[in-house]
């Protein structure tokens, strides 16, 4: 890969002033921007480590109300320690890649790096997470725009995000065995004014809400409600491991699978 | 260039590093220890798998100044101080855990991070945890056998199918 210049400040304050760099990139856990940069799609000249700052990490909450998660918050560790505020979260994050990558990759550089396929978008979409960077809070609902697209500006840090938690949730994903990235994923949340349904891995245009499954859902909690649906399979993702009717009939079964699942 | 300082299988050692250079280029270039293997250098391998802090990371996907200051542990801290196998290694050997040998440094450092959180697991919890180390020789029986006998289970049910 291309050399850049490494820094890693303590704190956010001295992170973002290092982020005003010419061509300077934040980097978390670096589980995809490594690939990337050896890939040479990215080539950052300074690279801005936010391990080192503690502020970006921990796990707290209040049971039955929220759990709040920092940016720089490892998978292994929400795994572990949002188990007992949101064992759906806390299940997802230790289905993420494999023990070392949780080891290294955090909540926010996955929400930052808005994957297609990646876990985190579904569970903050269907949770109605509130992302709050160093800026400013921002609702799921406006965060994801699209396939490796978000709210975020230059500069922007995820500093923690906050997810509302639900009567009963799960997260079910058909991984794509190679990568261990979601072929589909589906999380369904079931909260007191209705359920949500959000889908990762499926859409070209990134994760989204399946509004039909949870206004049936929301009737009626049960995998029975979805029968008759359908979900159409325009703009779905279609590739060597499946094609796009394909994921757009998992995202039906998964849902069923969720439901059943939910905790 | 940039010195890097860090604990590594207990020494305290210094190399000079690039902001590019990886975890596994400054053990295997830096330090001259080279049984951390780099197999596939996606991080999809696991071949050099190493401990950092405790927990088992891939030393490809990790660039040296951020762990700067940290604790690690290869392949080559793992073994009694006598110079004997650990146990896991004794393992690896006994049930035949290994034929080419490329994987083995970091199945034994994922196996170690496992036994180290997980000191009895079952067959399905090491071979999940295993799921990021891969093996194109052995047909991963004999390394769950392994895993599992060093973690002082019986495995003569276990079959080598």
């Amino acid at each position: 890969m291309h050399n850049f210049d490494f820094v890693k400040p303590a704190s956010v304050a001295d992170a973002v002033a290092a982020l005003a760099a010419e061509g300077a990139q934040a980097l978390s856990g670096g589980m995809t921007l490594l690939p990337t940069m050896k890939q040479r799609l990215a080539a950052p000249e300074v690279l801005v480590s936010l391990t080192g700052i503690a502020e970006l990490r921990g796990v707290s909450g209040r049971a039955g109300a929220s759990v709040t998660i920092g940016g720089a918050t490892t998978h292994a560790t929400v795994a572990a320690e949002a188990k007992a505020f949101y064992p759906a979260l806390a299940a997802l994050a230790g289905q993420i890649g494999d023990p070392a990558v949780r080891n290294r990759g955090t909540i926010g550089g996955s929400l930052a790096n808005n994957d297609p396929s990646a876990c985190y978008p579904s569970a903050a979409l269907a949770s109605g997470a509130t992302i709050t960077t160093n800026q400013r809070d921002i609702a799921a609902e406006d965060y994801f725009q699209g396939m490796f697209a978000t709210a975020l500006g230059e500069g922007e840090i995820i500093t923690a995000v906050t997810f509302p938690i639900p009567e009963k949730a799960a997260y079910i994903k058909f991984a794509q065995p190679a990568s261990r990235f979601a072929l589909v994923g589906v999380f369904v949340a079931k909260y007191a004014d209705g359920v949500r349904v959000a889908v990762t891995g499926a859409s070209n245009d990134g994760v989204f809400r399946w509004a039909e499954g949870e206004a049936a859902l929301s009737g009626n909690f049960n995998g029975s409600a979805l029968e008759g649906l359908s979900v159409p399979s325009d703009g779905m993702i279609a590739d060597l491991h499946g094609t796009a009717a394909y994921r757009a009939h998992l995202v039906k079964v998964l849902t069923k699978r969720a439901v059943a699942a939910a905790m | 260039m940039t010195k890097v300082t860090m604990t590594v299988n207990g020494k305290t050692v210094s190399a000079m590093t690039e902001g590019r250079t990886l975890l596994s280029s400054y053990l295997r270039e830096g330090l001259g220890l080279t049984g951390t293997h780099i197999g596939c250098d996606t991080s999809q391998c696991g071949a050099c798998t190493v401990h950092v802090d405790g927990v088992a990371v891939k030393s490809c996907s990790v660039f040296a100044q951020d762990v700067a200051g940290a604790t690690v542990t290869t392949i080559e801290g793992m073994a009694n101080a006598d110079g004997s196998l650990s146990v896991i290694q004794q393992a690896f050997q006994d049930h035949h855990g290994l034929q080419c040998g490329y994987c083995t440094p970091g199945m034994v450092m994922a196996s170690a991070a496992l036994l180290a959180s997980n000191p009895s697991p079952t067959e399905g919890e090491v071979r999940h945890y295993l799921e990021g180390n891969i093996c194109r020789c052995t047909g991963y029986h004999n390394i769950v056998k392994a895993v599992l006998a060093a973690s002082g289970q019986d495995v003569a049910a276990v079959a080598a199918e």
